[in-house]
């Protein structure tokens, strides 16, 4: 019984940081200010659905083989989202902050941490119901190539369309929500016209820089992964992205509140949408 | 021995009632932290809270990600996340798969908590209808900590408590009337 607790647990904390040091040396990834815990546990998956003997096979494997290396990639990184989630904050997008931003010309947004990129269709969505979509125009990033990829297709299993419906229509939708998608066998294939002002890009929020200027960036479920010091240099990429008077919307249990930039943005109602306020000095 | 550093308490279907219980006996001035892990109903969500406040003096929270677990608190997690526990004694969440069909899942909290925490844990685990948290409880018995289960014939839905029975490695079953005195007396603190 020991035993089989003991292979369940193969990954200690100490060699995680090993681990972790090799891949920023080898391969530029820095994951070291990611949060431990919830690290130590998608490692320690991939290391039994790997079947890997032993940690010093684990760590060879990784330090010499980059194919390996993009699998790790996108084993460790939580792909988990869907379409319209948490509904009353998409009613507020509606309601409360599209009607702002139809007042710009163009509008520019950022899904930062997209994954396979519900969150955008979603969003575009919304624009489409408000006259704004042709206006607009939609990055999502994500540090996984293979989610991007996914997210560029617009195709999402079928079986999930029964609570993302339920969803649109708890967000104030009037339509028929699956008047946005074709159903084929498993799948459904969104609407080509929510595709055409999509960007998707691989992005790492660690590493790489602010690429545009935006009225509204969303980042929902990502920061969770991220200890405070990174957590920090984050919120200043996103300040530094955000135009004055934008908006930052992240996801129902995250907050600005601890953060460097707290104090020169306000929370918009209830939800966890904040609204910059003041340029940096 | 070294002194105790968390307790954590899952429970499923039926549980609610001994975590009632056990919440009223918390004195004041408790020493531990305390995490609840309960399935639930999302739609449940926002009463849990006040439902738990009402039954205790010491303070309730919903976790909050980055937190520090502070003495003589009870904390519930947020429906629809995982928690987790770093080494620093902060929470984590974590919106990954759901684990026993569970988000939260009581195993995955357990595991965490005894990555962090090793023989400074108090681990309880109620009435439930799944097995969720029974391999939680072999982890935290393997790393040094206790294991405290309700007494299956004591709970009104006995699954849950029968399967961490099963698999032994178990320290302590306890009844369900007698469980705040013993997980009182458990922590070192008098008992009631």
């Amino acid at each position: 019984m020991k035993n089989s607790i003991m292979e369940s647990s193969p990954i200690q904390y100490e060699e995680l940081e090993i681990l972790l040091n090799d891949l920023f040396n080898l391969y530029g990834y820095d994951f070291t200010e990611y949060s431990k815990a919830s690290m130590q546990r998608r490692v320690q998956r991939l290391f039994l659905v790997d079947k890997f003997p032993s940690f010093a096979e684990f760590r060879h494997r990784l330090q010499h083989d980059p194919q390996y290396f993009r699998r790790f990639v996108e084993e460790i990184t939580v792909n988990v989202t869907e379409m319209l989630r948490d509904p009353s904050f998409y009613r507020t997008l509606r309601t409360s902050i599209l009607p702002i931003l139809a007042t710009y010309p163009f509008i520019r947004i950022w899904h930062a941490g997209c994954s396979t990129g519900e969150e955008v269709y979603s969003v575009a969505i919304l624009l489409k119901e408000a006259g704004l979509l042709h206006k607009s125009l939609l990055y999502g990033t994500d540090i996984n190539p293979l989610v991007i990829e996914k997210a560029r297709k617009g195709i999402f299993p079928i079986s999930q369309m029964q609570k993302y419906s339920e969803n649109y229509i708890l967000s104030g939708g009037l339509k028929d929500f699956s008047s946005y998608y074709a159903a084929n066998y498993h799948l459904a294939k969104f609407d080509s016209s929510l595709m055409e002002k999509m960007i998707f890009s691989t992005h790492n929020l660690v590493s790489d820089f602010s690429f545009n200027e935006f009225q509204l960036i969303l980042c929902r479920n990502v920061l969770i992964y991220f200890e405070r010091d990174l957590q920090s240099k984050v919120f200043k990429l996103f300040d530094y992205s955000l135009e004055n008077f934008g908006y930052l919307a992240l996801g129902s249990k995250e907050s600005l509140r601890f953060s460097p930039i707290a104090d020169r943005y306000r929370q918009v109602g209830k939800e966890k949408i904040w609204r910059k306020v003041h340029e940096a000095v | 021995m070294k002194p105790f550093k968390l307790i954590v308490v899952g429970g499923s279907a039926g549980s609610l009632q001994v975590i009632l219980n056990f919440l009223a006996a918390i004195p004041s001035g408790f020493p531990l932290p305390i995490l609840i892990v309960l399935h639930r109903n999302g739609l449940f969500e926002s009463s849990l809270h006040e439902l738990f406040s009402s039954r205790t003096t010491v303070p309730v929270k919903e976790v909050e990600e980055k937190e520090m677990a502070a003495p003589g608190t009870v904390y519930i997690c947020p429906a629809d996340y995982h928690v987790l526990l770093e080494k620093d004694h902060t929470f984590s969440l974590d919106y990954s798969e759901r684990v026993n069909y569970s988000r939260p899942s009581i195993d995955v909290t357990f595991r965490s908590a005894a990555d962090s925490f090793g023989d400074g844990l108090i681990s309880l685990l109620l009435s439930g209808g799944n097995a969720d948290g029974v391999e939680g409880l072999e982890y935290i018995k393997a790393k040094g900590g206790v294991v405290v289960v309700q007494d299956p014939v004591t709970a009104d839905v006995p699954f849950m408590p029968q399967q961490a029975v099963l698999k032994g490695n178990v320290d302590y079953i306890v009844p369900a009337v007698e469980i705040p005195a013993f997980i009182l007396g458990l922590s070192g603190f008098p008992r009631p």
